[in-house]
């Protein structure tokens, strides 16, 4: 059921869905969560479509924001409610002076003490810490491959983070992650250096990058290649590589020194699937904190410095370690 | 024959007229019901029909029928004219007498005084005198006021002594028309039908209770009643004090009305304000900006309020409850107006457990254990649990449950003064706060708000449509909780 509000205020939209509920019956209800999506006309169906399949995994009122500039202040809604919607949709409009205090139209329509996501699908994501609505979330998710320089996109998100920020390009890391963690489990070798290879302006790349290299405190250098995506990532060790190579997007091969090339099924994965990961935790990601902040610092200075180099080469096995532990309890099993 | 003074009101056309139609329209008023409008406007019989008939057909909520409307607009009756005036009385006394004769009304009378309390002492005393409230075997008259019941202790006992010395007890009947009947006897079949909640419904496992009564909207028409008065006096005094008796008192012997209050008074008595009045209270003011999608004024700039009004839009408290099931928890009562969203609520925090068997990470976005009672709008009840989050890894979070129990009985809905004009006609009393529960009330408000008058600053601003001042989460985040958001 589809039913449109216009020149409406959020007292008005709350009361359709309380309505809407009695009608059907007072079902019980079990929705977890408030997702707000903000996004432009552009980015609106495709974004509808995600986050309805996310709702069937986590139910959830969706509040998708689209703001609009203009000369006169309006507020349109459409509710859809039942018939294949899992938990409640709601459609906003905002034009004119309104959509410049979208805080104040949403504030009202989130469900009582449960977690706010907001997700930002497209570009709407500049300055979050202006961003009133970001305020009103415990996890914000941005995505930087949406961006024209998506690198840039991803030191801002560092440089404005605050405690529950992700970004998606890091949730499509996760089953590399996985993957690479679980390589170093079976084949503890020291890592002398790092290669990645992946399509040109490939955020994900960049945040891998900086995750090893941090992790590992070793050399990462990066090759442009065809894509799509990331195509490989080779760890060198003194007894060959460990190479994950995925040259089609869909499936990979793994190799680990002395033992038989493997192939793994590494696909591409579409919205749907990164932002029900995402929904599962609502705790901070603080190795994605880290990662992302790091990619501030620049390349590592100790390069420079050899006798500093040996030392960091040993405990580079040792975070090897707890890297891949860590990677195994926050994030392997979210693959 | 229900009688209205003041009946050219706005609570009169929006909510009296229109719940009498729907009673008559329900088939549940007697035949020979009379309704007769006392007000100082030059009208006839039939100016005042067409004003309900007006009222009726805007507001009613049963659809409109015109053979009800015959059978109600028989006994409409207007009498103009002033209530200090002797000659207007008797004009009334006349009016209702001859209702009597030919309505066959039986001589029962109920008297609805929708009027500024100032005004009470004149009209309650004109009804003695023209013998109107007189008590004789076999037939009732019966006295209806609203909140506020006075503006302090010592107004509350001044009105109660001029109520009572005209009307026994039983037959005065205070309306609080925010807590439908429907609400309270919910609560009380939640609390002693049930074996499940009892046992957890004290301080060893209750750590805290929030109750909460949110208005989205300003103030609205109704600055020349508001201001000075402020929104302590107008809903914590009755309305958040009564839920707060019902949520903690213990359990009545039976429902009937001596029982019940028996109960709420005792939890009322053992029930004190803070010590620390500057930590323990919080007041603020709504200012202007956005709201709901709304452009909205400041209370400051609102019609007819003065630009240094110090009366607080919402108010925050903290009580203690010196009893064997409640010591040691904290109740924080909040109200506001120009609020994110309307709602009323109670929610009960329950402790955390003594123990978790699982990581830190697991359970770093678990919350606390809730029983939520909703009252309005979407009434129904919550209980907040942890749950484990689908899928291979352990993460558990907080999920609701929720039960509706389908029909709203909301603040504004007529239904409740539906139920509350039968309670009167039926002369059925024991859900109406007694005296002694409005004073009681009062003797736990009077010192925060003689500690507020002497506060020489203005209260907190706060953003319209946010869940109030700062000031009143620092309140709870001393004490280790931060409030809900409803």
């Amino acid at each position: 059921m589809i039913i449109t509000l216009e020149g409406t205020t959020s007292a008005k939209i709350s009361a359709e869905l309380v309505r809407v509920r009695q009608s059907a019956g007072s079902p019980a209800q079990g929705m977890v969560l408030t997702l707000i999506i903000v996004c432009d006309e552009s980015e609106f169906p495709s974004a509808l479509e995600a986050s309805m399949a996310a709702g069937h995994e986590h139910p959830s009122r969706i509040l998708l924001v689209v703001t609009a500039a203009g000369r006169n202040a309006g507020l349109d809604a459409e509710v859809h409610i039942g018939e294949g919607t899992p938990g409640e949709v709601v459609v906003i409009r905002m034009r004119g002076a309104v959509a410049t205090h979208p805080a104040s139209v949403i504030r009202p329509l989130l469900l009582p003490d449960s977690p706010v996501v907001i997700w930002w699908p497209g570009k709407a994501a500049h300055n979050r810490a202006a961003d009133e609505l970001a305020q009103l979330a415990m996890r914000r998710m941005t995505d930087a491959a949406a961006f024209p320089r998506p690198l840039a996109a991803l030191k801002d998100r560092a440089r404005d983070y605050i405690a529950g920020d992700t970004d998606l390009s890091w949730t499509r890391l996760t089953p590399w992650r996985a993957l690479l963690a679980a390589a170093l489990d079976q084949y503890p070798a020291k890592i002398k250096s790092v290669s990645i290879e992946s399509e040109r302006n490939n955020p994900s790349a960049d945040l891998l990058a900086a995750w090893l290299r941090t992790q590992l405190k070793v050399q990462v250098t990066g090759k442009v290649s065809d894509g799509p995506g990331l195509t490989a990532v080779r760890l060198s060790t003194a007894a060959g590589d460990i190479a994950i190579t995925r040259p089609d997007g869909l499936l990979a091969s793994y190799a680990v020194p002395g033992q038989p090339e493997r192939l793994v099924a590494l696909k591409r994965r579409n919205f749907t699937e990164l932002l029900s990961e995402e929904l599962r935790r609502m705790d901070p990601d603080q190795v994605y904190e880290r990662t992302v902040k790091s990619l501030l610092n620049g390349e590592p200075k100790s390069a420079s410095k050899p006798a500093a180099k040996k030392s960091a080469a040993k405990k580079a096995t040792t975070r090897t370690r707890t890297a891949a532990k860590k990677t195994r309890t926050t994030a392997g099993s979210r693959s | 024959m229900l009688v209205i003074f003041g009946v050219t009101g706005d609570l009169s056309s929006k909510k009296l007229m229109p719940a009498v139609y729907d009673l008559a329209n329900r088939g549940l008023l007697p035949p020979g019901f009379a309704l007769v409008g006392f007000a100082r406007r030059d009208w006839a019989h039939q100016d005042f029909a067409h004003v309900v008939h007006t009222a009726v057909k805007e507001h009613a909520r049963t659809p409109f029928r015109e053979e009800v409307w015959q059978q109600l607009s028989e006994g409409i009756r207007f009498v103009p004219g002033e209530i200090g005036n002797e000659e207007s009385f008797n004009h009334l006394a006349e009016t209702i007498a001859d209702l009597d004769e030919a309505r066959g009304t039986g001589g029962n009378h109920a008297f609805y005084l929708s009027i500024p309390p100032g005004l009470f002492q004149t009209v309650v005393d004109q009804l003695r005198s023209h013998g109107l409230a007189e008590q004789h075997p076999g037939r009732w008259s019966r006295v209806v006021i609203e909140k506020p019941f006075g503006h302090d202790l010592a107004s509350a006992r001044e009105l109660n002594r001029i109520v009572l010395s005209v009307f026994p007890s039983s037959s005065v009947f205070r309306i609080d028309h925010y807590l439908g009947k429907e609400t309270v006897q919910n609560v009380l079949a939640l609390r002693f039908a049930n074996e499940l909640f009892e046992p957890v419904w004290n301080n060893n496992y209750v750590d805290h209770v929030q109750i909460t009564m949110a208005e989205d909207i300003g103030i609205g028409g109704r600055a020349g009643y508001f201001d000075g008065i402020g929104i302590a006096r107008d809903v914590i005094q009755n309305h958040l004090l009564q839920l707060l008796a019902l949520t903690a008192m213990e359990e009545p012997n039976s429902f009937e009305a001596s029982q019940l209050r028996a109960e709420k008074q005792k939890v009322l008595a053992a029930a004190r304000p803070p010590k620390r009045m500057d930590l323990c209270t919080a007041r603020g003011q709504y200012a202007g900006g956005w709201a709901g999608g709304e452009k909205v004024k400041g209370y400051l700039e609102e019609d007819r309020i003065p630009p240094d009004s110090r009366t607080e839009t919402y108010a925050a408290i903290r009580l203690d409850i010196d009893n064997r099931r409640w010591a040691g928890v904290p109740f924080y009562l909040r109200t506001g107006k120009r609020l994110a969203r309307r709602v009323t609520e109670i929610a009960l925090g329950f402790k955390s457990a003594p123990h978790l068997p699982f990581a830190k990470t697991d359970t770093e976005e678990l919350g606390y254990n809730a029983v939520v009672l909703r009252i309005q709008p979407d009434e129904g009840v919550t209980l907040r649990f942890g749950a484990k989050v689908p899928g291979t890894q352990m993460e558990i979070r907080d999920v609701n449950m929720d039960f509706a129990y389908g029909e709203a009985f909301t603040e504004s809905s007529p239904e409740a003064y539906e139920r509350l004009i039968l309670d009167v006609l039926l002369g059925d009393p024991p859900l109406f706060p007694q005296h002694e529960e409005v004073e009681l009330s009062w003797e736990i408000l009077d010192p925060v708000l003689d500690y507020w008058a002497d506060l020489p600053e203005q209260p907190q601003l706060y953003e319209p449509g946010s869940w109030g001042p700062k000031i009143a989460e620092d309140m709870l985040a001393r004490d280790g909780f931060s409030w809900r958001r409803p």
